[in-house]
């Protein structure tokens, strides 16, 4: 269901500005803009009883609809942060990514959505109107189910009078100092990952925010009246407030299970029974020659360049951290060793997949195009993450399977053709697609010659069909294949 | 090089669907973050919140030591008087209109239970006249006082009566 919502909404914006493939950067990015708006409402902000309402409410009278803009988007920041934050939970569990060595960015994310709930909630109170003062007395009744303090928190609203300037001081800690833990857990979340994306694509971007301005002018959000005795309904913010009436529903019981229960599941997520993890890459010393492809390349940041064993002053040697390696394969596409022109028996690279070496994809490459009947035999490289190749398969294909398109050195585009391929699919999942984060990327780059190890620009390209093919692109892939067949053919007839 | 990407989008159809999947997210954004409204009480109801903090007597009689018994301690200990720690529970009930909707004893708080006892409920009643009753305790030591207080009340739809005990009057009081 997932895949399909992911395809229809590719069909509008393309594989690569799709929001559901960049819901962690668009999480980021409504907290740039949380931040930027906040720091000028904060400057604004009276924190005592009786400025609080007045100073937020003063917001509706700034020139030229400016303060409902700064508001407006400041609120619907938020809850474009608590959707985004819920779909990438449950985006990131369907693909199973609680698991290995991913299970550090789930855990690290845990938190995160933790401090964003607490901050998110705290910025109601903040405006004390009718809906803050009725989400603090919520929230404090809430609180005092677990007995933390000596005397009930929600005291502090019984009575208006009660309400001291001191409070709004907590406020401001919890809205303020909550979200800069968000900030410093967000960090932490995206340790261990390269190139980890903080911004969406500008298109995105760019959507998003206009977005959140659009509706901070066209339904703007205004103060309820000053907290008062609650004898009136107040407008609240399903998003982020449902919790409340939830509350009101059950009892404070329920929903305490109800949150604890959630917060437990997704800790313990990870430590489900799972299959076993495949083998992480291996470095050859003999053969690595400390060239920093495969660090470069590595999207979880899995490899070190550490000094080389045989005594040349500053020759690096990668190693492979197994904690951090989720046995992709990348590194082995990157290696300038993994080429399959080189004349030994046994291709051995400087970092390779034991699952499935560089050598015995040479091996394998040569025994298909080598007994292949067809006139014009066609190599098809897949991913295993990406569309099947069933529907492509005829008798003048031969399927080459990869742990991850970004597995596969060019060179062996060139090979292929030089060992009787007639031709040479490679299938790469969709933009931003990639079980792996950047294979379709490193693959897409490679072959166009913008990043090393690069197609060498001699190579026929007339004979390559790159595709996109993710999961359920199975025809995209057949098409495309269809289609190169068809190429060289026609590039196969002798011109008079 | 071929380069296909299967579902590129192109032109209007890209630009309609963008517009109509923006437009939803927005609407869906716009119209939860405000609506529909959510009423804490219902229209014909108030609300009665039993708020109590407050630390009990000591469970027994304060006792003058003896000359003997103060020598026996250190020279910085000699206090004449002796007095426990440990703090009565506070028992509270309260009826209301005949009905009793809340009977509580409630223990110190602390490891030497020398802490306040709380108590915090929240009653949604109609809106309207009621007669409450409310009795509270807070002394174990034989003759001791019971706070009690009895009032009718008028309540609006939608308000809240608070009933709390004020240690410095020694008197339940209603606001």
């Amino acid at each position: 269901m997932w895949r399909a919502l992911e395809r229809g909404f590719d069909a509008a914006f393309g594989a690569a500005c799709n929001p559901l493939r960049h819901l962690g950067a668009i999480g980021f990015l409504a907290i740039w803009l949380l931040l930027a708006s906040g720091v000028l409402l904060y400057a604004v902000y009276d924190t005592s009883v009786a400025g609080a309402w007045r100073s937020v409410t003063a917001l509706e009278t700034w020139p030229l609809a400016s303060g409902r803009l700064l508001r407006g988007v400041h609120r619907y920041a938020t809850d474009v942060l608590v959707v985004v934050i819920a779909l990438h939970i449950v985006r990131e569990w369907l693909h199973r990514h609680e698991r290995g060595v991913r299970r550090f960015h789930w855990l690290t994310g845990v938190p995160t959505v933790a401090f964003a709930a607490i901050s998110a909630v705290g910025g109601f109170w903040l405006a004390w109107d009718r809906l803050g003062q009725y989400s603090a007395l919520a929230s404090a009744e809430w609180l005092d189910a677990v007995p933390l303090l000596g005397a009930p928190f929600a005291r502090n609203f019984l009575a208006l009078d009660a309400v001291s300037d001191r409070l709004f001081s907590l406020f401001i800690f919890i809205h303020i100092g909550v979200s800069l833990l968000l900030l410093f857990g967000l960090w932490f979340h995206l340790q261990r990952l390269s190139r980890a994306a903080v911004m969406p694509p500008r298109s995105l971007a760019l959507g998003v925010s206009l977005l959140l301005l659009v509706l901070a002018l066209v339904a703007p959000v205004l103060s309820q009246p000053p907290a008062a005795a609650l004898t009136e309904p107040v407008a609240l913010d399903w998003f982020v407030l449902w919790l409340h009436p939830l509350t009101d529903a059950s009892t404070r019981g329920v929903t305490w299970a109800l949150v604890a229960g959630a917060m437990a599941l997704l800790v313990l997520a990870p430590f489900l029974p799972q299959p076993a993890r495949p083998a992480v890459a291996v470095v050859d010393p003999a053969n690595c020659s400390g060239c920093e492809r495969c660090f470069d390349d590595c999207p979880y940041a899995a490899i070190t360049m550490v000094p080389h064993p045989q005594p040349r002053v500053g020759r690096l040697l990668a190693q492979v951290d197994p904690d951090l390696c989720v046995a992709c394969g990348i590194c082995a596409g990157a290696c300038p060793s993994s080429t399959p022109f080189r004349g030994v028996e046994t291709l051995v690279s400087g970092i390779d997949m034991p699952q499935l070496t560089v050598d015995a994809l040479r091996r394998r490459l040569r025994q298909d195009v080598a007994t292949s009947t067809a006139r014009e035999p066609l190599v098809i490289f897949t991913c295993d993450h990406g569309a099947s190749a069933s529907a492509a398969l005829s008798e003048d294909t031969s399927v080459l399977g990869l742990i991850c398109a970004g597995q596969l050195p060019p060179s062996f585009i060139e090979y292929a053709l030089r060992d009787g391929a007639a031709g040479v699919v490679v299938a790469t999942c969709r933009d931003g697609g990639c079980e792996f984060r950047l294979g379709e990327r490193w693959t897409a780059e490679r072959l166009a010659g913008r990043r090393e190890p690069r197609l060498r620009a001699r190579m026929p390209r007339e004979r390559l069909e790159r595709v996109q093919a993710g999961p359920g692109d199975e025809a995209a892939l057949a098409a495309a294949v269809a289609r190169l067949r068809e190429r060289v053919r026609t590039l196969s007839i002798p011109s008079n | 090089m071929s380069d296909t990407r299967p579902s590129t989008p192109h032109g209007l159809f890209s630009w309609l669907g963008q517009l109509v999947l923006y437009g939803l997210f927005a609407l869906a954004i716009g119209v939860f973050s405000q609506w529909p409204p959510y009423h804490p009480l219902g229209a014909e109801q108030a609300l009665i919140k039993l708020s109590v903090s407050h630390v009990g007597k000591p469970i027994g009689e304060c006792r003058k030591l003896s000359q003997a018994e103060l020598d026996k301690l250190p020279p910085n200990m000699r206090f004449p008087e002796q007095c426990p720690r440990e703090r009565a529970p506070l028992t509270m009930r309260v009826e209301l209109d005949g009905k009793s909707v809340l009977d509580r004893v409630v223990p110190p708080t602390g490891l030497s239970k020398d802490g306040a006892s709380s108590i915090y409920e929240r009653l949604a009643v109609p809106a309207g006249n009621h007669h409450l009753e409310v009795s509270l305790n807070d002394d174990v030591r034989p003759g001791a006082q019971t706070y009690t207080r009895s009032a009718d009340v008028t309540l609006a739809p939608g308000q809240v009566l608070v009933v709390d005990f004020d240690a410095n009057q020694g008197a339940i009081v209603l606001q």
